[in-house]
């Protein structure tokens, strides 16, 4: 019985080495090919070089698509954060049941919703008002992307917080708004943060929306895509080699930032 | 102090009222940008595929073999990926689950990390992976295995390979959720009334992660039927999905209510899919709130 669960158990890492392996391989691939000196794609790669990450930086419009990928992503969250906590209390505090639950699915619906729908919805709509290849077109579009993430994250955290807490501070003379502000939001950080780099991500990552709404000005994910599309060079590798590191940093930041103070949410 | 005088001055109902009234100012923002943003022009556009009174463009897309074929790849994809994914996913959930912290830790990273880096840099590494002159055709060739190069790309199986590797996490975290909210003394009382290792797993287990499963799939079927850069990319042409086809619809000829009517197919699954996931999980556990949305 023992000798039986405890080769179970062997198979079962096994089996799942693989599956995680097949969810890495694809990363970890890329870091060879970005170092390579050939010009096309070729493995092993025959020398090493950093001709591709040389090329990348000295491209403008790789460097321009990276930098509006990055402001309208800061945005995005900016703006997500913004709406998004607020509807939380409402969705969360709000005793009208039937009228709070429908609106509680209303504004997860962006992420039903398939994404071609709402890029070309957005599209005839910000085409009416000349946004198309605007910022502000970008971060409104990716806005509706990155709020569910925002509202769901949120309000989790909210229907877990004891809201005697904040009771006692009001007790204590403090009013609502002093004590949300004061005693509510600083136990929400932790998922203000995760929401908040959700939404980051979500606009990051974002092509559909980008390919209607970013007219010439192309975001990272679109240039990446014309490139995959057209001119299928080692540039590519060394552009994913630099995104994938720059995910690793903001995703321990997060992880050390919405964390640290409460080691015992993680804990099982 | 004058708080609680007005407070106390009133009656509860009318406390409540005014309770209601300004949580309510808290939800407008951002229910009013998304009524302006999406909703509205949501509904202008699914009426242009009925504005005629015909559902023309509807029985054009229900009817043209074309269109048809489309229609069928995208559901067998979808429920292909659907399929693999739990298969793949469901066992790493456990392993997540019962395992030590640093492993779990491990396990998290390897999930974690491709699913916050770009579609397109892992669509761009399958490429290069796969491609007739990939590395994975490269070293079968110099192994001596095979030839001459396999055709892993622009084909579904291609596209596959590109939707369960973007869509698994998906499918890992709500089954993982499911599983670590299992009191693990129920398997212990399953056991110690004589249940084996098997009928536990059927009969308690399973049961009890069926939520998580449920949403999973729901989550990664629904984003299947959307995928858009996948097919694109992957399958180079040969494999072309409804998002595909909206997109070309609407750019190439501007052929809005035929675009329409398309949308609300697709719109129109996946409200279907999350409403029956919505009365399974019910179903199974008695109060809708004990689904996670993610």
């Amino acid at each position: 019985m023992q000798l039986k669960s405890r080769l179970l158990r062997a198979t079962l890492v096994a089996y799942c080495s693989i599956v995680l392996a097949f969810l890495m391989l694809p990363l970890v691939i890329v870091f060879p090919l970005s170092v390579s000196s050939a010009t096309y794609l070729q493995f092993p790669p025959p020398g090493f070089s950093w001709r591709w990450f040389e090329s990348y930086l000295g491209s403008p419009s790789w460097v321009q698509a990276t930098v509006l990928s990055i402001e309208v992503g800061c945005m995005t969250s900016a703006l997500a954060v913004l709406l998004g906590v607020p509807l939380a209390f409402y969705l969360t505090r709000s005793r009208l049941r039937p009228i709070s639950a429908s609106l509680d699915k209303l504004s997860v619906s962006p992420l039903i919703i398939p994404s071609i729908v709402t890029a070309i919805v957005v599209y005839r709509l910000f085409a009416s008002y000349q946004m198309i290849g605007t910022r502000t077109g970008l971060v409104l579009g990716h806005t509706i992307l990155a709020l569910p993430f925002v509202v769901v994250v949120v309000s989790a955290a909210l229907r877990t917080f004891d809201p005697v807490l904040e009771d006692a501070a009001m007790g204590l003379g403090a009013g609502r708004l002093r004590a949300v502000l004061y005693v509510t939001l600083p136990q929400l950080r932790p998922s203000i943060l995760s929401g908040a780099f959700f939404a980051f991500m979500a606009s990051f990552d974002d092509l559909i929306l980008a390919l209607y709404l970013s007219g010439a000005n192309m975001t990272l994910p679109r240039k990446t895509f014309e490139n995959i599309l057209f001119a299928i060079d080692p540039t590519i590798a060394a552009v994913s080699v630099l995104q994938i590191l720059f995910v690793v940093v903001l995703g321990g930041a997060w992880y050390a930032f919405a964390y640290r103070t409460r080691p015992a949410s993680l804990a099982r | 102090m004058i708080g609680i005088d007005r407070a106390t001055a009133r009656s509860p109902r009318v406390r409540h009222g005014w309770r209601e009234a300004k949580l309510v100012l808290l939800a407008i923002p951002a229910l009013l940008f998304l009524v302006i943003v999406l909703f509205v022009p949501l509904i202008n556009l699914l009426s242009l595929g009925a504005a005629s009174g015909t559902f023309a463009p509807y029985r054009h897309a229900l009817s043209d073999p074309l269109y048809l074929t489309v229609i069928g790849i995208t559901f067998s994809i979808a429920l292909a990926t659907t399929a693999i994914c739990l298969i793949l996913g469901y066992p790493v959930a456990y392993l997540l689950s019962t395992s030590s912290r640093l492993m779990t830790a491990v396990g998290f990273v390897c999930v974690l990390l491709p699913f916050w880096t770009s579609l397109l840099v892992r669509t761009y590494a399958w490429i290069a992976l796969l491609g007739r002159n990939g590395i994975i055709n490269r070293l079968l060739l110099e192994w001596g295995v095979i030839s001459e190069p396999l055709r892993l790309l622009y084909n579904s199986g291609g596209v596959l390979v590109g939707t369960v590797h973007v869509l698994l996490p998906y499918m890992i975290f709500p089954i993982y959720a499911a599983m670590v909210r299992i009191d693990r003394d129920l398997l212990l009382a399953a056991e110690g009334l004589g249940a084996g290792p098997v009928s536990v797993f059927w009969r308690v287990y399973l049961p009890l992660t069926l939520p998580g499963l449920f949403a999973g799939c729901a989550l990664v079927f629904i984003l299947s039927l959307s995928a858009f850069v996948t097919p694109a990319l992957l399958g180079g042409g040969r494999v072309i999905m409804i998002a595909n086809i909206i997109q070309t619809e609407v750019s190439q000829f501007l052929n809005w209510p035929f675009a329409s009517a398309l949308s609300a197919i697709v719109l129109a699954s996946a409200i279907f899919v999350y409403g029956a996931l919505g009365l399974l999980t019910r179903a199974q556990h008695g109060s809708p709130r004990s689904q996670a949305y993610v």
